[in-house]
């Protein structure tokens, strides 16, 4: 099958981006985009091109390394697909891509397709983990875990941490990505003693780090590869209020 | 153990004439682990600030451990290739991971586990390391619930378990099909945690490309930063390599693109004994290839061997469509061959009997290279429901992939090469043969012998990077004085200088064909010659042909780009050139050991049923090879003594 490829070309953060046609035939339904793209690249290096730069590890849809837009769409055209799980067979023969980095304030592009989203790192690092230093743990079954609590928790576990909800934000929210973590650690009751100060820091670094603000759109849960739900939102303003409320100072005079 | 023989030379290898002391302690194997802690050295908390630790690698086994050091107190540097250290590749994991915990109350127990493990590595590991692992696996379960890792639960709210290929207790626990994901995500936000702390300083996107060794001690890395393209280096009192596995030599595997053994050659080229090297698993439940444009291959969880049943059809060239193939005429060979294990034997097994009716003819799918994973029946039993509760993402990942519908028609799977229980050379303290460089994880040999259990990878990375080496390290550290080194120094500017002339050599060959033609040419010889099954014939032929191809690379290769900035070509360039090393010297290895054990099967050693034979008077050792310079490699052995698990040819039936 034949695919006609418009991909964003960008040397490096400070130079201009454009886009660039490929036609590329001899495609097989049953690659996955990512495959396509080696092929595509195979042709570049043999013509002495600087082959497309793009993000990809596993290829499994798990590590969240990979992702772009096709079409204006995160992830592309398929429901809880990463692109490297996206097979061509959900395309039409002669059909027109236009493949686009990320594009977000707080996601800098470095070349190409890829982009730096080392600001959801550092929204982790402020706060995102239960405080267990290695050997204090109790044993595994001394504190029951309901089976419903268990999985709404894994639900929210399940983010890859790809960037998409940040991409197809018309705002650059990160809140998808932020809240999915503030719900798994504040559903647990491991989570519980650092619940208020966990929100209050990951909050505040989001908006340090130049995300936007989440203005319930909802473009974010559509085109989640992992289906989290804009719930972890909600879980998020409620623990951020109760705790921004709580901290307040009682007034002195 | 007395070995019998002694190593003769060969044109393909020469007797090397290191002391591969394991230092386990001696004693009853149940207290070893306390009496080694109790004997080691401590680092007063004052003076751990004072030491700097890499870290090389960011999966559960870097991540585990750069947190647990930073906690205790000492000075980190954590280096990672991908963008964030979340993404290592030890997200991928699938199925579980193993506790002796006995929550089952099926007879679980810390010896059992230990057992099980030493028989599952058919005989080829040093037991008192396992034992210690099987000692520590309740520790890591605790620790992980304790971070907030979301395991499967009972209604009453405790920890669910199920069983894997090779064990007769359920004694795996898991997170959906994504336990590795859950796991790793534990390590790294208690990693993310220290580097908040600024107890560990995090390098993202940066690769190990040499190991540097000033007075025979491992004293820093030359490393290249993947977007600015720069050659730097950092110096620090220890090295530790938590690289992951090398079963990309492949081409085509279950691991992630960029897993890659770099950084475990460039310490073998400085030294570093590597042990066992042709011992490679082949997962037996793998997506089939569909297509020469396939970029890996796609696991199915071993877990769903604990429902499906695995089949063929009972007649070679049997195209009808699996559905219209009567029972009686369906061949559940594993089930008929190991009644007792079943669908549930050890992965070398089931793998070589798939191997085995495909070559028969027998194979499904468009190439034959296939064997049915069909779910009829558990479907039947349990209801749709429970399928997709335990096994719902998996099954959609497959239709993902084929476009095809598991919970109609039988799954095909086919074996892919998985992980390698080979690698760098360990002793009880992990560390290898160059002093101050430890080896943890996937990266190392130590644990599984000759075939690992599923579930106990996990478990293994965990174990070291938590609980093992923040101890041994401390132990290295105080026994040595680290005078302050400069990154200027000779040793260096030497390595960083022989990093910088490979690169650009790389770059400036501009021949012909591409990194990836090479490493798929390669990774077809190793697998028709290295893979399932090995012959000394074949060996021989793969080994010329590697020089060959190895030389061809080097005049041939075609590395777009330039060197400083993002080039991912050279990237994999530099991968590859040390996989085609790295693949002549596990066909060496393969050649030399004439016994069939574990994922090791040598057609010439085999019983009359097509079972591995192991050869224990030759080759109860480690074969731990050394680096000669351009002569052929230096073998030596380290024996294996077995006082607890009595070796026994395995017996799955
Ligand atoms: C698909 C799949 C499913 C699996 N399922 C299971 C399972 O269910 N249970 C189980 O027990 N095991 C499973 N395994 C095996 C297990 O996942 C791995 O053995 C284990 O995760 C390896 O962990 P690690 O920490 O040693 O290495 P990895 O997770 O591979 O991490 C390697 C790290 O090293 C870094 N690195 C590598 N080279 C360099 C370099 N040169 N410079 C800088 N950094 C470098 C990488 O960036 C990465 O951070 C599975 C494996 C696969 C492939
Ligand atoms: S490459 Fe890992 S999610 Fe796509």
């Amino acid at each position: 099958m034949k695919l006609i490829f418009h991909i964003w070309r960008q040397r490096d953060r400070g130079s201009p981006g454009r886009m660039v046609r490929y036609e590329k035939d001899g495609l097989n339904p049953d690659m996955s985009m990512l495959e396509a793209l080696d092929v595509l690249n195979e042709d570049l290096t043999i013509k002495g091109e600087d082959p497309v730069v793009f993000e990809h590890d596993c290829r499994e849809g798990i590590c969240g390394s990979c992702g772009f837009m096709i079409n204006g769409v995160a992830h592309g055209p398929l429901l809880k697909t990463t692109v490297c799980q996206l097979t061509l067979r959900h395309f039409e023969n002669g059909q027109e891509l236009y493949l686009e980095p990320w594009r977000a304030k707080a996601f800098p592009i470095l070349r190409d397709l890829m982009v730096d989203r080392s600001a959801f790192d550092r929204i982790i690092a402020s706060g995102g983990y239960i405080s267990t230093p290695t050997g204090s743990a109790p044993d595994g079954n001394v504190i029951p875990i309901s089976k419903e609590a268990a999985e709404r928790a894994m639900d929210a576990a399940a983010c890859i941490g790809c960037g998409a909800c940040v991409a197809a934000c018309p705002n650059a929210s990160a809140s998808l990505f932020t809240g999915a973590k503030i719900s798994h650690l504040g559903l647990l009751p491991q989570g519980q003693p650092e619940r208020a100060s966990r929100a209050l820091r990951m909050v505040a670094r989001m908006n340090e780090e130049g995300f936007g603000q989440c203005t319930n759109i909802g473009e974010c849960e559509a085109v989640c590869p992992k289906g989290i739900r804009l719930e972890v939102i909600s879980r998020m303003n409620h623990d951020f209020l109760k705790a921004s409320w709580a901290a307040r100072q009682p007034a002195t005079d | 153990m007395q070995l019998t023989e002694t190593i003769e030379t060969t044109r393909l290898w020469r007797p090397g004439s290191l002391s591969l002391a394991a230092n386990a302690p001696s004693g009853p194997i149940e207290r070893a682990w306390d009496k080694a802690r109790f004997e080691m050295k401590l680092v007063s908390p004052a003076n751990k600030r004072k030491h700097e630790i890499i870290v090389v690698g960011s999966g559960l086994a870097g991540a585990s451990a750069a947190a647990t050091l930073a906690e205790l107190g000492y000075n980190v540097k954590c280096f990672c290739f991908q963008d964030s250290p979340r993404r290592a590749h030890s997200i991928a994991a699938q199925g579980g991971i193993n506790a002796a915990k006995n929550y089952h109350n099926d007879g679980d127990s810390v010896y059992r586990l230990f057992y099980d493990t030493v028989k599952g590595g058919d005989f080829r590991s040093r037991e008192a390391n396992v034992y210690r692992l099987a000692q520590i696996s309740v520790h890591i379960i605790d620790q992980c619930v304790a971070q907030g890792v979301p395991f499967a639960r009972e209604y009453g709210g405790t920890l669910a378990n199920r069983s894997f290929g090779g064990a007769q207790v359920s004694r795996t626990f898991y997170a959906r099909g994504q336990t590795g994901q859950q796991l790793l995500l534990g390590a790294y936000q208690a990693l993310e945690r220290q580097v908040d702390a600024g107890r560990v300083k995090m390098f993202p996107r940066t690769e190990m490309l040499d190991l540097v060794v000033v007075d025979g001690k491992a004293r820093g890395i030359v490393t290249r930063d993947l977007v600015s393209g720069a050659i730097e280096s950092q110096a620090a009192d220890a090295v530790v390599l938590a690289t992951g596995g090398y079963g990309n030599v492949y081409f085509l595997s279950t691991n992630a693109k960029g897993s890659n053994c770099t950084a475990i050659w460039r310490a073998y080229k400085r030294g570093a004994a590597f042990a066992n090297p042709c011992f490679t698993q082949i997962h037996p439940t793998c997506i089939p290839v569909s297509g020469h444009y396939q970029s890996k291959l796609t696991l199915m969880s071993e877990s769903l061997r604990n429902d499906g049943r695995i089949w063929v059809p009972l007649n070679k060239g049997d195209k009808r469509a699996p559905n219209e193939i009567p029972e009686a005429e369906r061949d559940y060979y594993l089930e008929r061959r190991y009644p007792s294990f079943g669908n549930l034997v050890p992965r070398d097994v089931a793998s070589r009997n798939a191997k085995a009716v495909c070559d028969e003819g027998r194979g499904v799918g468009e190439h034959g290279l296939g064997v049915y994973l069909d779910f009829a029946d558990a479907i039947a039993r349990l209801g749709r429901g429970v399928i997709e509760e335990r096994y719902g993402n998996l099954f959609e990942m497959y239709q993902r992939i084929t476009g095809e519908n598991p919970y109609q028609t039988p799954m095909r799977i086919y074996p892919a090469i998985h992980y390698t229980m080979g690698g760098l050379w360990v002793d009880y303290q992990l560390m290898s043969t160059i002093p101050g460089l430890f080896v943890i994880g996937e990266a190392n040999f130590s644990d599984h012998g000759a075939n690992r259990l599923g579930a106990s990878a996990l478990m293994q990375g965990l174990s070291d990077g938590y609980f093992i080496l923040p101890y041994t390290i401390g132990n290295y550290l105080a026994a040595h004085k680290f005078e302050k080194i400069d990154t200027l120094n000779e040793e260096f500017r030497a390595a960083q200088d022989a990093v910088a002339e490979r690169t650009s050599r790389l770059l400036q060959t501009r021949g012909t064909r591409t990194v990836d033609s090479f490493h798929r040419e390669l990774g077809k010889l190793v697998w028709d010659f290295c893979g399932m099954s090995r012959n000394a014939g074949g060996l021989e032929h793969a080994i010329g042909k590697i020089r060959e191809l190895r030389e061809e690379y080097w005049r041939e290769v075609k590395v777009p780009g330039a060197a400083k900035e993002i080039n991912q070509s050279l990237e994999k360039a530099g991968r590859v050139a040390d996989f085609f090393e790295l693949a002549e010297l596990m066909c060496i290895d393969a050649l030399h050991r004439e016994e069939s054990c574990g994922a090791h099967f040598r057609e010439e050693h085999a019983t009359a049923d097509g079972e591995a034979l192991r050869d224990d008077a030759r080759f109860s050792y480690v074969a731990a090879w050394q680096y000669n310079g351009g002569d052929p490699p230096l073998l030596n052995q380290e024996p294996l003594s077995f006082e607890y698990v009595h070796p026994s040819q395995r017996s799955y039936k």
